[in-house]
């Protein structure tokens, strides 16, 4: 058997390619956290918009960006696949008491519907702002540069209540799912962390999470 | 001499593999704390029998904790509620007067029920007929010290040969995945001299044969370490892993 059709075909490989699209998506949330503390920047937004215009017309970014949308989809799609393999290795009968929380914590049990919950939140982010940049659909504004301005939209939009509580809904999920997956990724390439290892991944995802919530967190409440 | 105590049993009965099985409530009453868990159903299947009732069939075999046969889930975890201990080493006195007490069999579409408590765990010996073996011709006895091994190595291939096969992994795990076992019997080999030779083609058919019996993909719970009666470590996923991709690349 080749190694491609054994990764593709084998449990333990396409454990791999979850983790391996796992560890690049968590790449792209540091560079888009990076990007967006621009929006702190004080200077209504002139640096942010620029940036917005940089990050959608360079052509190496645009590359990486197709990517990175085929990474969600086969991170999410491949995961869903593994879990319906592994409902139905558990067989028809289940167990009537199960006492889980003494051997594995509820988050690493809960991948599936914190995953799930982060794709419905990647969806509404990208509806939000994504989609009206790309393919227009909503009046911008132009900033004193001659750019769209899409930090109008963004302080509009974190105006809204349901918005907040739903950008720090969809913000703790993926807080959660970083905690298991992030070192789980890690794992499952061989390299077995420990407490250490875990300790600071887990700190890594709070932090980065945190960091994005202070956005929606800013603009409802200081701008 | 410690008062004995009374338990309510809700036991999983099940004719035959075919027939649909249910929930049975039994009571046993006058149990001394000292008496194992198994000699516990050892007289509640006596006064079964007394009454001319089908006894509850449950695997067991040493009673000491070495063969991996006995196989109980019990109050919602494989081989009770104490760690490191297999069914057998477990006593009632870890279960307080007049507790309820549920008992399962292993739960896997891999390890189908026989009768009662007993499961099919066949599927751990395909496995182990795959390639859990050296197949090279050792000759005469060598002298010990003629192979030099680090100590490293020795020891832990010595931690992973503990794993008896019992499927308690497979039994706590929410996939119901044998990565636990099967990366266990992957590294007592691998990471030995005798059993480097055939690394790569031991991991791919044990791997592929552990897929073809239905067991789940791990999600790094860390659920079977955590249930494990001989405290096989998670390493040893890390390292079946490791084998998996160098044997992508090495033949």
């Amino acid at each position: 058997m080749s190694w491609v059709s054994q990764t593709f075909t084998s449990t333990i490989g396409r454990k791999l390619l979850v983790a391996a699209t796992g560890l690049f998506l968590i790449s792209f949330l540091i560079i888009h956290l990076i990007g967006n503390l621009q929006l702190f920047k004080g200077d209504d937004g002139l640096a942010f918009n620029a940036y917005a215009v940089f990050m959608t017309s360079n052509p190496l970014i645009k590359t990486v960006s197709y990517l990175l949308y085929f990474s969600i989809l086969a991170h999410a799609v491949i995961a869903i696949y593994l879990w319906f393999v592994n409902r139905k290795a558990r067989g028809s009968e289940r167990y009537k008491v199960s006492n889980a929380n003494e051997n594995s914590s509820w988050i690493s049990r809960s991948m599936a519907l914190l995953g799930i919950l982060v794709f419905a939140f990647i969806f509404m982010h990208l509806k939000d702002f994504w989609y009206y940049y790309k393919f227009g659909g909503l009046e911008f504004e132009i900033d004193a540069n001659g750019n769209r301005d899409l930090y109008a939209l963004v302080a509009e939009q974190f105006k809204s209540t349901f918005s907040l509580v739903a950008y720090l809904v969809g913000l703790v999920a993926l807080a959660l799912h970083l905690v298991h997956g992030f070192q789980s990724a890690f794992q499952t390439f061989g390299l077995n962390p420990q407490k250490t290892a875990k300790q600071v991944t887990a700190w890594f995802s709070i932090i980065l999470v945190l960091g994005f919530a202070t956005m929606p967190v800013y603009f409802y409440f200081f701008a | 001499m410690e008062k004995g105590r009374n338990y309510t049993l809700h036991i999983w009965r099940q004719p035959s593999a075919k027939v649909k099985g249910k929930f049975k409530t039994y009571k046993v009453e006058n149990i001394s704390p000292g008496s194992s868990f198994l000699e516990m159903l050892d007289i509640l299947n006596n006064e079964l029998e007394q009454k001319g009732e089908d006894p509850v069939h449950f695997d067991h075999d040493c009673r000491e904790g070495i063969c991996g046969t006995c196989s109980l889930f019990i109050n919602g975890r494989p081989h009770g509620p104490e760690k490191e201990i297999t069914a057998c080493q477990l006593h009632m006195r870890s279960f307080p007067d007049g507790m309820d007490i549920t008992i399962e069999p292993w739960r896997a579409s891999a390890f189908p029920v026989i009768k009662d408590l007993v499961v099919d765990r066949s599927a751990f010996d395909r496995i182990m007929q795959a390639g859990g073996y050296v197949s090279i011709r050792t000759g005469g006895v060598p002298d010990a010290n003629a192979i030099p091994i680090p100590k490293e190595n020795a020891d832990l291939a010595m931690d992973a040969a503990q794993c008896i096969g019992c499927g308690a992994c497979v039994a706590a795990c929410k996939n119901a995945s044998a990565m636990l076992f099967v990366s266990a019997k992957i590294s007592q080999l691998s990471l030995l001299p005798q059993g480097d030779v055939e690394r790569s083609k031991r991991a791919k058919a044990m791997i592929k044969q552990m897929d073809d019996e239905g067991f789940g993909a791990c999600t790094n719970t860390g659920a079977c370490e955590a249930e494990c009666p001989k405290g096989i470590s998670l390493s040893n996923i890390a390292r079946m892993n490791r084998e998996f991709m160098r044997s992508a690349v090495v033949d």
